[in-house]
């Protein structure tokens, strides 16, 4: 059966590629299965991510910036758009698409609802996967829509090629723009509601803080990966050293997307130009290579210790009779 | 977090512009765990079916008030159908007389709900329909 759905999916169906995208969602073995059997036909697409604070106009931006690729460029363009998982429920209101409506109708695009499931880093889990499946299925364009994301949500820059940070009038002072995190992953800034008061103040905020910012060269820090690798070597100093430029948009009518569209191009020929491309990908397969071990190694966990030993063990801790790192060892030894 | 969610599609087919229902319905659903995909106001059947689609839903919600139940979910049914969306289960809520009502779920409509319907009767027929 799976390899009936991959053979549909390369040729374009789109209830397969729907009912497959659940099954990859929801992580089963079919869905892993047709994920092997579509990993060979993946890594054409690029994948465009758009994070921001609730409410900065992220999914009407996405909408407009679908619709210049699909009248300009005849692009096949695929949306995943993120919202958030009620911590206590586990249900969620996914309303992204109320924005996107004016691109229903059109069978070269395919928007996908995702909840996120008690992932932390403004994706969840298997967006990634997502992305992969859409790639392999032949769509040039994939954009992530994150969650409202905070200051940390950083997940997207690891996964796409170019991440949108938008901004919007309002929302922070200067300090908020020297500080780490979500700004620093931006290989474009857009400030959307261009047409509200206070847009010059969030520009110049957001210019200052490029200037106070030493060019670096924004691969990501190892943390997430299993083994020690060796770096690889960059040829990114023979090229310039891409700096975010801050585009102002008004995502309602329309106003500045041509022009976002043409920065968006221009960064992907930076990366290919100047290898970047080649080593952001090393470090995405790299982190997903890694999380997939992760995850096997505490499913194993789970399979081997019985659940009485981790209860009593938990117990311990909470008596304090055992430390959670001597506690962590002696499960560990079960395994 | 990798166990089937139930995804349900709320949206209000044609014209009316009184959104509050749906708006209730969706909470309800998020509350009792669901992945709610909400698509607002005005969409035509054709924007319901793709959505349903390419979203892959359990459910359909249909929220109509406008008293055009009787056009939109006929034509509803069809495109879910033509797109081969078989087990999609479609459920109706709004102003719908009580003659009618027979006749939507004769069509292929679960359930049908006037105002004042409780909202746990509502999550407890989608529970139903769609794990059995």
């Amino acid at each position: 059966m799976p390899m009936n759905l991959v053979q549909s999916i390369l040729a374009g169906e789109r209830l397969a590629l729907s009912r497959l995208l659940t099954q990859v969602e929801n992580d089963t073995s079919a869905g892993r299965e047709a994920l092997i059997e579509l990993f060979p036909h993946t890594g054409k697409a690029h994948l465009i991510g758009v994070t921001g604070a609730p409410g900065t106009g992220k999914s009407s931006l996405v909408n407009q910036l679908a619709l210049h690729y699909r009248k300009t460029e005849d692009k096949k363009v695929a949306i995943v758009a993120v919202d958030p998982s009620s911590p206590f429920t586990g249900g969620a209101v996914l309303g992204d698409r109320v924005r996107m409506r004016d691109l229903s109708g059109d069978p070269k695009v395919f928007i996908r609802s995702m909840a996120s499931r008690g992932s932390l880093g403004g994706l969840a889990q298997t967006t990634a996967s997502l992305a992969q499946v859409f790639d392999a299925a032949g769509f040039d364009i994939v954009i992530i829509e994150t969650v409202g994301a905070g200051q940390s949500e950083v997940d997207v820059a690891r996964l796409a090629q170019t991440t949108l940070v938008v901004e919007a009038p309002g929302l922070g002072d200067d300090i908020q723009a020297i500080k780490a995190g979500i700004l620093e992953i931006a290989d474009i800034l857009v400030v959307n509601k261009g047409d509200r008061p206070g847009v010059e103040n969030t520009e110049k905020a957001l210019k200052s803080m490029l200037d106070l910012a030493h060019p670096t060269q924004r691969i990501f820090q190892h943390h997430g990966t299993a083994m020690r690798t060796a770096a690889p070597v960059s040829a990114a100093s023979a090229t310039p050293i891409w700096i975010p430029p801050i585009q102002r948009t008004i995502s309602t009518d329309g106003t500045g997307i041509e022009k976002l569209a043409e920065l968006i191009a221009k960064h992907a020929a930076h990366l290919r130009s100047s290898g970047d491309w080649a080593v952001r990908e090393r470090a995405r397969l790299e982190v997903e290579l890694a999380t997939l071990i992760r995850t096997a190694l505490m499913k194993r966990f789970q399979e081997t210790v019985s659940q009485s030993l981790y209860e009593s063990t938990l117990q311990k801790i909470i008596q304090r009779t055992t430390s959670p790192w001597e506690a962590a060892q002696i499960l560990l030894k079960e395994m | 977090m990798t166990d089937k969610k139930i995804r349900v599609l709320v949206a209000k087919p044609g014209l009316d512009g009184h959104d509050r229902g749906a708006k209730v319905i969706a909470r309800a659903l998020r509350d009792a765990g669901m992945e709610v995909i909400y698509t607002g106001l005005r969409q035509t059947p054709e924007m319901i079916a793709e959505a349903a689609l390419q979203e892959d839903v359990d459910v359909v919600g249909l929220s109509v008030l406008s008293g055009a139940h009787m056009a939109l979910a006929p034509r509803i049914l069809e495109l879910l159908k033509m797109n081969g969306q078989t087990r999609v289960k479609v459920f109706i809520g709004g102003i719908i007389p009580d003659e009618d009502l027979h006749r939507l779920k004769e069509m292929g409509v679960t359930g049908v709900y006037g105002p004042g319907a409780s909202t746990e009767d509502i999550i407890r027929d989608v529970k139903v329909a769609v794990e059995g």
